[in-house]
């Protein structure tokens, strides 16, 4: 890693940022019938194979990659290879997409009706298409756009078909295709199914990735799929997913192609279509199946506001230059490249990277909406709520603070502010409610005004409440890569024993370690992300700092109890996991078992009155906590007959519970392992 | 003053090449292109095919394709008598013992400016370019001619003794940067020019081999062998002035390899003068189990282990027949499958070379003034039939020249089975003509690079080899490397980047690339060059492809060499080294 600059200290309110135009504009004055048969004629990539669609399966048959696979399982399984040849054929049927010109004008044309009636605009920044019709003629082009709404990758297709831009095929989980009719109409619009889990299955995930490798090579169209895997219930970022990007980075690896350009695309809601629907899902009311007569029923969310969406088309990034200096490509040299092998350490590792780069990108240009700053003002003052002047008063403030740190924060300036906090409540008045000039979040009837929200008595109670909480903890969180690393060293000043660099430092480390799978954190990363976030909150003044100690100024208290703040319910909830581990999990807890536990456990303490955030309820958090203590060894899997039970190690348990507490020292023996 | 020194030896006529032979250019001094005063470019001279000749279309293609113009002109900066005469060449640094034993066994030698400079640069663009504007570096001190193997043998035992470093010299055609002497060098340096020694000292007509002087020029060999009705079939494209000894010293490949085999192929016996002593083997048994060959440490050595005196190589009754011949492809990649298949087949002719669509469009440039009205409209009959009846598309489609060699009625059975072979391929046989032309251009394109120069253009070929898989991979990857690179590093024009497939073997193919730019509004174009072709070269390797194919590592693909040997394999050649050669006496520091 030689070869990474030093972080900068870049400001990053001098963040350049394209400015965007509202498409549906033009849509509210025009024929929507002419707009779906205008003349379609995209530019295409140089290089582009001729009949690269029409021979697009045959190639991925014929190629060696399959022919050798097919052969080895043969060889291994005793089964004739053309059984197997065949297999592979129906792997790719069931898989392969159908795009036709027809169906896209279809979508164009519903869509349109649809997009007019949810939404009051969908902005696009116009420079970063042109960028990105640039980037399609030069290079194979995968786009990669966050992942928070199933409208994500319609919407994708709808703007590239707006734009004239060659419309991407889409890697689509497998789920879809259970609704019959819709299943079909996405694979004619440009997606490609793929099953969520074929980990063992060496035949699928060769005519997968080959299939994938095939439509890059040709350059016939982008490839689009989501970093993040799946769709974020909580609109936090998810830990990339390697596989796919893994795929199309391979062939600039073996120098099929000069280059690959990365595309990441940050798509903002105003408000999420599935927002009481995550917040159920993160509940444990399971997710309904995608089914057809499902998606009718949700016809009913067309009569409501879902404000605005902003698309960002980032800076096109060069898989070549990515790797400059970071992958030797003459790995590839001493074998047929059409063998399958493992990526190298380094590869894999410079593959880790770019994911986590990428994702940092979408963050980045994630456009906040001041009901974001408002939500995570209303979660910290849950129980007695704020006065709507007091609520006006701190989202000013905290607009200042985020734009200071970055935040591409999409606020209306020449409204009166008092305006914009008022219209932002009325947008999302299912989740806040205004009594007597007190603004709360709308946590069931009975509590009146002025009085502190009455604690839930029933379970179900509690749920409902929950619901909101979660609904609204998904707003917060989408500021949450703004606040992130300074509230990582605003939590080490509070937990750490004194104010000495080196234990914040060690705090810092340990807490980011601790919450890397909750969070975008680049792993390799944690030097330069404790100077940003000593270079933010120094340069905000809410911090001073000396050759030897960090100490917090007197006006920058209410910066860092906010950042606090923020990070503390991760915290608790981290705790009561581990508490839950030491004091309540048996010898025989399984991995099936430890979500509705924990859950039960959670539930039992709030009503008891000993816990006060709700959005512990939450899987995700849940989840995350598992994973974090698996990977630091504190629990170990061991699988026992059918079922992987959880083996916990107390005393690591315990003190891990303790440092996250600040009733221990992070101790060098934990930071070291960490 | 060379006159003066060289007048108490008997030195053969053939010392005064260079007086033939531009000092700050390609080739022979008559030999050159020039735009006349109609702005017609014409190639002078008499000594080819294409001499004397107007070449209507290479302003346009010369214009269009690097966007110079005939009006911005770059001429070499100094005449030779700058150089010359007002000392920009550092006086001699000379052994004065080593200059009297010399005298005393009677070799002669000469410390004269110009022997010295002519010797000291190959033809890389930067040697060629730091001539043209009168920068002279570190030059050789002296120039001694030995007259035979014992000769040299005498000259190593006094650069031995006197602690002298010797640099030997045989065409002077390196492209490697193996010629330049280097600056850090502190003994005086030598350069030893095998030129006298140049004859043919027997033929065994038994045994098919030929024993020869190292110091003898490939077209000297080939006519000489010639007369006697014999060849060896070894054509590299300097074969005009490079030297068999020079062949050996870098494992040189020559275009008809295919029929006759490459310099590891064509030699039975070397005699090689090192500061050790003579190697060489005791019989010239075709082929040994004896150990490593050490042939091949001998081979590729590139002048630093000693100086190769005499070879005994293979020769060949001379071809009854030969016939040119041409096949236009829709597209590269055909072209590339076609080869492939000819490959596998064993059939490739004593030639094959594909060209890419920017080679084919530059051969078209250098099509002379046609004589007749019937030639313009046969040709515009040609091209009409190619790219509107058969449809290829004039910007993708490229060609692939062929050379048969044997009796007559096998060359015309071999010729119908390649022609077979293209026709799956889409291939179109284009004629003769098409063909001969692609070879002569061999010949005439370094010359090319002279006019360039003249109006800021400037540029060079360079080689891989590759396995089959990967051609057009690395085509492709290279090509646009290089754009690339020109760009980032402000060309402000697009360069010429293109490649052609020179020569197929069994597991592979050797691709060459030829790239040039305008360099107007670049304050140092040379740096700016070595820059693009040292990435050029990082994506060759990235891409699997190999240092060199034949023109060798010399000092410029030096830093490579570890990644490319392993460290074993580099200490392994080290250690032969240090072994033949303890005190570095051949001092070029080429290769390790």
């Amino acid at each position: 890693m030689a070869a990474k600059p030093p972080y900068s200290h870049r400001d990053p309110m001098l963040k350049k940022r394209d400015d965007f135009e509202d498409i549906l504009e033009e849509r509210r004055n025009s024929s929507d019938l002419r707009y779906a048969l205008k003349c379609y004629t995209p530019v295409v990539y140089k290089g582009v194979t001729p009949n690269a669609a029409s021979l697009l399966k045959t190639t991925v048959l014929q190629s060696d990659q399959l022919h050798y696979v097919v052969d080895q399982l043969s060889k291994e399984t005793g089964v004739a290879a053309d059984v197997i040849q065949e297999e592979a054929s129906a792997i790719l049927e069931e898989m392969a997409h159908r795009q036709q010109l027809s169906t896209v004008r279809f979508f164009a044309f519903t869509l349109s009706k649809a997009f007019k009636a949810l939404f009051r605009s969908i902005h696009v920044n116009e420079e970063g298409i042109q960028r990105l019709q640039q980037a399609i003629q030069e290079h194979p082009v995968v786009l990669l756009p966050s992942h928070r709404s199933y409208m994500d990758f319609l919407l994708m297709s709808y703007i590239l078909y707006t734009y004239d831009l060659v419309l991407p095929v889409i890697a689509a989980g497998m789920d879809f295709m259970g609704m019959k009719f819709v299943g079909e109409m996405l694979r004619m619009s440009g997606a490609f199914f793929i099953r969520r889990s074929f980990g063992g299955d060496k035949l699928y995930w060769t005519v997968f990735s080959e299939y994938v490798k095939t439509m890059l090579r040709n350059g016939m169209a982008p490839v689009e799929f989501f970093l993040e895997g799946t769709r974020s219930r909580t609109s936090k970022s998810l830990t990339p997913k390697l596989g796919l990007l893994n795929i199309v980075m391979d062939p600039f690896f073996k120098g099929e192609v000069f280059d690959v350009s990365l595309v990441p695309v940050s798509i903002s809601y105003e408000r999420i279509l599935e927002e009481t629907l995550y917040a159920r899902e993160l509940l444990g009311v399971p997710k309904p199946k995608e089914s057809t007569s499902g998606l009718f029923k949700a016809r009913k969310v067309l009569s409501e506001d879902y404000g605005s969406i902003h698309v960002y088309f980032g800076q096109p990034v060069s898989v070549r230059s990515l790797a400059q200096g970071k992958v030797n490509r003459c790995h590839f040299n001493l074998m047929p490249r059409h063998i399958p092998r493992r990526p190298s350490d380094e590869t894999q590792c410079f593959v880790n990277d770019s994911a986590y780069s990428l994702v940092r990108a979408q963050e980045e240009n994630m456009v906040l909406k001041p009901w974001v700053l408002l939500a995570s003002l209303l979660l910290q003052n849950q129980s007695q709520g704020l006065l709507l002047d007091e609520l006006t008063e701190q989202a000013v403030w905290l607009r200042g603070l985020s734009r200071e740190y970055g935040a591409f924060l999409n606020w209306p300036d020449h409204m009166a502010p008092s305006e914009v906090v008022s219209s932002s409540l009325s947008l999302h008045r299912d989740l806040v409610k205004i009594s007597g000039g007190r603004v709360q979040l709308a946590l069931g009837g009975q509590a009146g005004p002025r009085q502190p929200c009455s604690s839930p008595i029933t379970e179900e109670e509690l749920m409902n409440q929950a619901v909101v909480v979660l609904s609204c903890t998904s707003y917060r969180n989408q500021a949450l890569h703004v606040f992130l690393r300074p509230a990582l060293l605003a939590s080490a000043i509070h937990i750490a024993t004194s104010a000495k660099k080196e234990e914040v430092y060690n705090s810092f480390s340990f807490l980011r370690n601790m919450l890397s799978n909750e969070f975008i954190l680049c792993p390799g990363a944690t030097l330069q992300d404790f100077e940003e976030a000593c270079y933010l909150l120094g340069k905000t003044g809410a911090l001073q700092m000396s050759q030897q100690e960090m100490q917090v100024t007197d006006s920058g208290q209410k910066t860092v109890n906010f950042l606090t703040a923020m990070l503390d319910p991760f915290l608790q909830g981290y705790q009561v996991v581990c508490r839950y581990l030491c004091e309540e999990a048996t010898e025989a807890l399984t991995e099936k078992q430890f979500i509705p536990a924990i859950r039960t456990f959670i539930v039992r303490l709030i009503l008891a009155g000993s816990l006060r955030y709700y959005e512990l309820l939450s899987s995700d958090l849940q989840k995350n906590a598992l994973a974090a203590l698996l990977r630091l060894g504190a629990i170990r899997k061991i699988k026992v007959a059918d079922n992987v039970t959880l083996k916990v190690n107390r005393l690591m348990v315990n003190s891990l519970e303790d440092t996250l507490g600040g009733k221990l020292p992070t101790q060098k023996a934990v930071a070291a392992r960490l | 003053s060379i006159l003066l020194i060289l007048s108490q030896c008997s030195v053969n006529s053939s010392v005064f090449t260079q007086e033939i032979m531009k000092w700050n250019g390609w080739g022979y001094s008559d030999s050159r292109f020039l735009f006349n005063k109609k702005g017609q470019a014409e190639f002078t001279g008499k000594r080819y095919r294409l001499s004397g000749m107007i070449l209507p279309s290479l302003k346009d293609w010369f214009e269009g394709t690097f966007g110079a113009s005939l009006q911005h002109k770059s001429p070499a900066t100094v005449s030779a008598i700058y150089i010359y005469f007002f000392n920009a060449v550092q006086p001699p640094t000379l052994n004065e013992a080593f200059v009297e034993d010399l005298k005393s066994v009677g070799i002669p030698f000469s410390h004269d400016a110009e022997d010295r400079v002519f010797r000291a640069h190959g033809h890389c663009l930067h040697e060629i370019f730091a001539l043209r504007e009168g920068k002279v570096g570190r030059v050789p001190d002296l120039v001694v001619w030995p007259n035979c193997h014992n000769d040299v043998v005498k000259i190593v035992e006094l650069a031995c003794k006197h602690s002298v470093c010797l640099i030997p010299y045989g065409g002077g055609t390196s492209v490697s940067s193996a010629l330049e002497c280097p600056p850090e060098e502190t003994r005086s340096i030598v350069s030893l020019d095998t030129s006298q020694m140049n004859r043919i000292l027997w033929i065994d007509e038994k045994n098919l081999t030929a024993h020869v002087e190292a110091g003898i020029i490939g077209q000297d060999l080939e006519r000489l062998l010639n007369e006697n009705g014999y060849c060896t079939g070894h054509e590299p494209d300097s074969m005009e002035f490079s030297s068999l000894g020079g062949w050996v010293a870098t494992r040189a490949s020559g275009m008809k390899k295919n029929i006759y085999g490459n310099i590891e192929d064509l030699v039975v016996h070397i005699k090689m003068v090192t500061p050790r002593g003579v190697i060489e083997k005791s019989c010239l048994g075709p082929r040994m189990s004896t150990g490593p060959d050490i042939h091949h440490f001998i081979m590729g050595s590139e002048g630093t282990l000693g100086v190769v005196t005499e070879v005994t190589m293979k020769i060949r009754p001379m071809p009854e027949y030969q016939k040119y011949g041409s096949v236009v492809f829709p597209n590269f990649e055909q072209g590339v499958a076609c080869l492939r298949e000819v490959a596998r087949q064993r059939c490739a002719p004593a030639s094959i070379r594909l060209m890419d669509n920017e080679q084919f469009q530059f051969g078209h440039a250098l099509k002379p003034q046609v004589s007749s009205i019937f030639t313009s409209f046969l040709d515009g009959l040609k091209k009409f039939y190619i790219t509107k009846f058969k449809g290829f598309d004039p910007h993708h489609l490229c060609v692939a020249t062929l050379l048969f060699e044997g009796n007559r009625e096998k060359v015309l059975q071999h010729e119908k089975q390649v022609y077979d072979i293209a026709a799956k391929f889409g291939g179109l046989a284009a004629g003769e003509d098409n063909g001969q032309r692609g070879y002569m251009l061999t010949f005439v394109i370094a010359y090319l690079r002279d006019l360039g120069m003249d109006y800021y253009v400037i540029g060079e070929s360079f080689e891989t080899s590759v396995p089959w898989d990967r051609v057009l991979d690395i085509c492709r990857n290279v090509k646009e490397r290089i754009i690339r690179e020109c760009k980032e590093r402000g060309v402000q024009f697009p360069p010429l980047s293109t490649c052609r497939v020179t020569q197929t073997y069994d597991a592979g193919a050797c691709v060459y690339f030829y790239f040039a730019f305008n360099y107007r509004g670049l304050s140092d174009p040379v740096h700016v060059y070595e820059r693009v072709e040292h990435a050029a070269r990082e994506e060759i390797l990235a891409n699997g492809g190999s240092l060199s194919h034949h023109h060798g590592v010399g000092k410029l693909r030096k830093e490579w060499m570890r990644e490319t040997l392993s460290n074993v394999g580099m200490g392994m050649l080290k250690s032969v080294k240090d072994y033949v050669d303890p005190n570095n006496i051949f001092g070029n520091r080429n290769l390790l």
